[in-house]
């Protein structure tokens, strides 16, 4: 079981465990493999906790209620997971800033967690607006040779890859 | 059988659970819940995303067009339009190369201790979902532009799935053995 412990495994390895993974989801769940709708349902769940009114009467909550499902176990189980694998590895540590990150732009954290708080935002209205993220598009839905899957992926790439060298190299790079 | 496997909620919740466990183990085993490996991408760098993604759309594709031949698995292809797919894909990708993440590899983020992914991006894909709930009455006409609904790329070439299936997996298997080949 040593293998277990490894700290990095193959892409190729981590892949076909993903592709397996996924016959699985489909076969005893009926589901795709998605990570995006989880979190406009908690969403959701905290609009309700914090106005104290439900927000079953708007027309995207109609579409994805506010509550518990099979994706959003499956988001939590990402969570545990990664910690089981973190902690067997010894790979397990609170980090505040990213090293990539902190030898670009240094060690300040308000810079990083404005970043990642924009980004957040503006990632999460992008799944929602294209209907999915890089694993319900990205992998579920390209492996079901999807139109809107394909278009939507590399999209997500083309626009990520520019957006990433105007943060990292400035406009001219 | 299977369909009764499909309805029983409870089961399912913890079969949910268990498969999220999986894809947990295999990102954080990936190295794909770190940022520095999700910018390594974008910046075209380090190809460990792709070839995650890619290997299993190899190996899912074959698997999930083989149980549907054999009437055990139906596909869930997801709608699409030019005003969904194209402006929320563009979207997504400005806050994918800020954020670092996206929502699965947060997820497995948060799981590894990463701080960042919990105390801005996590709570940051929160606010950006509510705020698509709110808007999402008004961009009806944005989204229903250029409709192509659910369709998928067999049925768009009006062929059998396997003539774009072993075409497509043999390009991405060479594309891998180029990407070897030149040392990323």
């Amino acid at each position: 079981m040593e293998f277990l412990t490894l700290k990095v495994w193959s892409p190729y390895l981590v892949g076909v465990g993903i592709g397996v993974l996924s016959w699985f989801t489909f076969l005893l769940s009926n589901k795709p493999i998605g990570c995006s709708t989880a979190f406009t349902r908690t969403s959701g769940m905290i609009e309700q906790a914090l106005t104290g009114r439900s927000v079953a009467d708007q027309p995207y909550y109609q579409k994805f209620p506010a509550k518990i499902d099979w994706e959003w176990m499956f988001v939590l189980g990402i969570v545990i997971g990664s910690l089981i694998s973190a902690l067997i590895s010894g790979e397990f540590q609170l980090r505040l800033i990213p090293s990539l990150w902190m030898a670009q732009f240094g060690l300040a954290f308000f810079p990083r967690f404005i970043a990642a708080l924009l980004g957040g935002i503006i990632l999460g209205i992008g799944a929602r607006w294209a209907g999915g993220c890089t694993s319900g598009h990205g992998i579920s839905g390209t492996l079901q040779l999807a139109v809107s899957s394909w278009v939507a992926a590399i999209l997500f790439f083309v626009s990520g890859i520019i957006t990433a060298r105007v943060i990292f190299y400035g406009l001219g790079g | 059988m299977l369909k009764t496997l499909h309805s029983q909620k409870k089961i399912q919740l913890i079969f949910g659970l268990l498969m999220g466990i999986i894809f947990g183990f295999l990102l954080q085993k990936g190295g794909v819940a770190k940022y520095d490996v999700i910018l390594g991408q974008l910046l075209l760098k380090d190809f460990t995303v792709i070839k995650i993604m890619l290997s299993a759309v190899v190996v899912g594709t074959i698997g999930i067009y083989l149980m549907k031949g054999m009437a055990i698995a139906e596909l869930h292809p997801k709608p699409g339009s030019f005003g969904m797919t194209v402006i929320g894909g563009l979207i997504f990708g400005i806050g994918f190369a800020l954020l670092g993440y996206c929502p699965g590899t947060i997820s497995a983020a948060i799981g590894q201790g990463n701080l960042d992914a919990l105390l801005g991006g996590f709570i940051g894909i929160l606010v950006g979902s509510g705020i698509f709930a709110h808007l999402y009455p008004r961009l009806d006409k944005v989204l229903q532009k250029g409709w192509f609904g659910e369709i998928t790329l067999p049925e768009l070439f009006k062929v059998n799935p396997w003539i774009v299936i072993v075409p497509l997996c043999l390009f991405i298997i060479i594309f891998f053995y180029v990407l070897e080949s030149i040392g990323l």
